[in-house]
This record gives structure tokens, sequence and C-alpha cells, in this order.
């Protein structure tokens, strides 16, 4: 096994009772990496999600993520990955530096280190002036960018976003976008899901799901070729045309 | 017709623990023709949800004033009810009824039945049938929506409002989607639809930008475009990620933003592709194309909403 391979997994299955919900996926995603997860809904993607995060047990298969055996070591997984998605990000009640004081003593650093990577957080953010206000009070696109840099927080080696720019403004997707690949330039793996198709544009590798399969997994500018589109938008419907899957 | 005068409403928001509304600078104004699709357009926070729910007699305006084929949303909002089909944005039918209770339910409660208006629904209808003994809240995200939409017409509404029907939902779903309501417009249907998705524009006829709770251009989505003023270019290059700091850094160069596969950038007027290739050239690019484009609805908002 290469030592850069940030996750690797292969024959990854998940059954509830009779219906098969994630279907013998295997895949590599590797350092630094921006990898892109889509599909349609009720493709898979979330099952998929959760067994990679270690919070719900494979049917069948096997693989790591961030070096830790999904199977038996998946508590390890849990600390050593960052993970936000549009649901649930930050607790919207807490002040900002009350959340980055609570997710940096979840993620097992101690008060020095929150204490300065606080600092430095709010800098970068441009959001020292923020840092007693409630996090309700946020427009959505700081929520995001704030949920984000919690979540990288412990420079972990992985981070999995789950339609992290859902609903957020055109100028703000992409400063989040930008944030991305600043988290990649500095190693960390980048594991994204998102409905935007030109999001797909921005990932090194994208893998598509249909029907608890993966049904592609390349660049997109490969996967243009292949399937013949002029963008990721015609891929993906090329590719879900072929579900049967009643929802 | 819908006929929407200098309307204004400000509040508390529990939610963001601030105030917020619509209208707080100019009440908004607008109409919305006999067989048209409005959409209303524009991130979370923008307002939508606030001035649809005003729409569905919901809740009170502050000031001003909505009618919809001449009923006031305020002063006669039980015949506002029966003429309308309201779909929010959050599910809310009874998760414990199954699919077809639902319907029914909804049939009843504006004393008519499933079968005297199955012509309507059954486009959409059909597709969920088979699971119609499913409890709702078992069903899926897409035919929850399904179901959902069945309900809102099952009345034959005059008017369709829907909030934010097509968020969360796959492109494939959402293309869907959109086809149905084409179908619902040429019953003659008004349908009000609200959006974050800026690709979604060119499916209505006339679509409001909105930001702040402000209403920022009104037209069709060809006028839109037309309205623009920049000079737009798309730039691609053999390296994306560094290329998009470097034209940053060109003094000319107005905005720069990631467009899927290209950047689209505002430059200076008078400013020459051959001028911009230089720079990129003298940056180490090899690889550089450069193309003026006509605007797409999202750079409309992004140049209307720069700060």
């Amino acid at each position: 096994m290469s030592n850069n391979d940030v996750i690797k997994v292969s024959g990854l299955t998940k059954k509830f009772g009779h219906f098969t919900a994630v279907d013998h996926i295997s895949f590599d995603v590797k350092e630094g990496e921006i990898f892109g997860f889509l599909g349609a809904n009720g493709a898979g993607k979330t099952t998929a999600i959760q067994m990679l995060c270690g919070i719900s047990k494979p049917t069948a298969g096997k693989g790591t993520v961030a070096g830790y055996d999904i199977l038996r070591e998946n508590e390890k997984i849990k600390r050593n990955i960052g993970y936000m998605s549009q649901k649930f990000s930050l607790y919207e009640d807490l002040r900002v530096w009350e959340n980055i004081r609570l997710f940096g003593g979840i993620y097992g650093l101690n008060d020095k280190q929150i204490a300065d990577k606080t600092e430095e957080l709010l800098t970068r953010l441009k959001f020292e002036d923020q840092r007693n206000a409630m996090v309700r009070s946020l427009p959505l696109g700081w929520k995001q960018k704030l949920a984000f840099s919690v979540a990288i927080f412990h420079t972990p080696k992985i981070v999995f976003l789950d339609e992290p720019t859902g609903g957020v403004d055109p100028a703000m997707r992409r400063q989040f976008w930008e944030m991305i690949y600043e988290a990649a330039d500095q190693g960390i793996t980048v594991f994204v899901t998102t409905h935007y198709m030109d999001e797909a544009e921005y990932c090194n590798r994208v893998s598509i799901m249909v029907d608890g399969r993966i049904d592609a997994l390349d660049s997109p500018s490969a996967l243009k070729q292949q399937y013949d589109a002029v963008n990721m938008d015609q891929v993906f419907r090329k590719l879900a045309r072929k579900s049967t899957r009643a929802e | 017709m819908i006929t929407v005068d200098n309307l204004r409403k400000n509040y508390f928001s529990d939610k963001s623990g601030k105030f917020a509304g619509i209208g707080k600078e100019n009440g908004l104004s607008f109409e919305v023709n006999d067989g048209e699709v409005f959409g209303v357009i524009g991130p979370d926070g923008a307002g939508k949800t606030t001035l649809f729910r005003i729409l569905a007699s919901l809740l009170l305006p502050d000031s001003g004033s909505a009618t919809m084929n001449g009923i006031d949303v305020v002063k006669n909002y039980k015949q506002i009810r029966r003429i309308i089909g309201y779909m929010p944005g959050r599910f809310s039918l009874y998760q414990d009824l199954s699919v077809e209770e639902n319907l029914r339910f909804f049939a009843t409660v504006f004393n008519t039945t499933i079968e005297e208006n199955y012509d309507l629904i059954k486009d959409i209808y059909q597709q969920i049938e088979p699971f119609k003994t499913r409890r709702a809240g078992a069903l899926s995200g897409g035919m929850k929506q399904k179901l959902a939409l069945s309900c809102a017409l099952i009345h034959k509404p005059d008017v369709l409002i829907l909030d934010e029907p097509t968020t969360g939902v796959d492109p494939v779903s959402r293309k869907e989607f959109w086809d149905m309501l084409k179908r619902l417009k040429e019953q003659g249907i008004i349908i009000l639809v609200s959006t974050a998705y800026m690709d979604e524009a060119s499916r209505c006829d006339r679509i409001a930008l909105m930001r702040d709770g402000q209403f920022i251009a009104t037209d069709t989505p060809q006028g839109i475009i037309d309205a623009y003023a920049e000079t737009l270019w798309a730039v691609q290059t053999e390296n994306m990620s560094t290329s998009l700091n470097d034209l940053r850094s060109c003094s000319e160069v107005l905005s720069c933003f990631a467009f899927g596969d290209k950047h689209h950038i505002t430059v200076e007027h008078g400013f020459t592709k051959e001028e911009l290739s230089g720079f990129l050239k003298e940056k180490g690019y090899r690889n550089v194309k450069i193309e003026a484009i006509s605007p797409s609805v999202e750079d409309c908002f992004m140049a209307l909403t720069k700060d």
C-alpha cells in the first residue's frame, strides 16, 4: 500500500435488510487531493461517507482512512478527520470563540495550542471583531467559512465536506472554494460532495455514484472526454440517467 | 395576476438573533402576469421565505399590500388560501400518514376529492403512486417533494407558491422538477418559485434577483443578461489555481472568479485580449485561452452585488 493514500477502500458495502445502499465500492484518495464525491439523491453517498468516518460499520469490504482500519480503529479515525456539512457545522447559540474552544478541546488540543491557533484563525479570516458574536447572528457564508476553519483546526489528514456550499451566495461560494485550495496546498486531503456541477470542475478527481456503485472515477477533463461532454453537468446527466433505483 | 405594492416587513429573527425582513430601504413592488413562472432568486437569508409567507397569508406585512386575482392577502386571507397552493421549504406534510392519506386529507380540507382533480396531478402523482401506502416520513427526498407538490395542487389552485423546492436536490432531479412546472404552467397556473440555484433562472419567464430583503433587478432572464454592462472574458490556463491570483494582480482586471473549468474576469474598458495574453505570458503561462463571452445570470448577480 502506498503511504500517501489517505483513503483506501475495497469492496465497501452496506446493506439495510434486503436493500444494498452501497454496493462494493473501491477507490483511493491521495494526500492533498481534492476529491469530489458526486451522485444523485439516494445514490448512497451519505451512507458511504458514514462508513468512511467510522460512524457506520460496513456489511462487507475493508479499507483504511487516515491510516486506520475502518473496521477496527474507527475511534482513531474520528480523531484524525474533520467533518462539516450544511446541516451541522457549529453551535448556533455559542459565540465564535466558544465554538473554536469547544471543537479544539474535542479534538484533543491543549489550552496553549487552542489559544494560539484561535488568534491565527481569527486573523486569517479577518474575524477579529466577530470573536464574541453569537454564531447564529453571522451570515450563512461567514458561518460556512468559520465552520470549515474549525473542521480543520486540528490539522486533520482529511476533511469531509458534505454539501458545504448549498444556498450560499455566488461570490461566497467561490471564496469558500479558495479556502479549500489553501487547505489542500497545506497537505490536507479534501473529500467533498456538491450538487453544483461547476464545483465538480474544481476537484482533482471526481467519482460519480449511481445506485450504490461508483460508475465513473477520473479527473474532470478525462471524464468530459470519456463521456463526450462539454461540462461536468453533462457527464453527470449521462451517468445518472442509468439509475434504475426507484428511490 | 399578482400585484405587490410597496411591501415591507421588519421583524426580530429568533434564528439569527437580529432584525431581518424585506423592503427595509424600498418596499417591494412587482407584478406577476397570468400564466407566468416568476422566479425569486437569491442566497439564503435574502428574504425569499418572508416574502412568500406574506403572499401565502401566513405572515402580516408591516405596510404595503398584495393581491392575487384581485383578492387582498391580508383582508381576504380566507379566500386567498382557497386559490393558492403553497409548498414551504421545509417538508410540512403529516409524517405519520401514508402518501395517499396525506393527499386525501388535503383534498378533503379543500372540499374536493383526489378523483376530481386527478388529471392535474397525474403526471407527478403517478411516480409515487406505487408507494401510496408508505408513511410520508419514510419517503426519500425526491418522493417527499413530489408528494408535497401533489398536495399543493389537489384543490386546483390559481397560484402555486413554491419556496425553494429544489434545494439539496441533484441536477437531474432538479431538471425533472422544472419540467413538471412547465407542464403546470401550460395549464394556466401562475407559479411563484424561489431558488438559490442561479442556473434555474432560465426556466422562468421573469426573475427577480434578491439580496438583503431587496429586489436588485427584475426582468426576463434575457433582459437581465442584456443589461450587463461589464466586459466579460473567460480565461483558461494550464494552472487554474495559480492563475486565479495572478489574474487578480493585474491592475486592469476588475474582478476574477472561478466558473467551472474557466475563470470569468471583468476588465477595464479598452483593455485588449492581446494585452492580457502578454501579461499572462510574462507570468510564465504558456497555454492561455481568452474569449469574450456573454454573461450567465450568476455573472449578473455577482456584478450587481459586488461591494
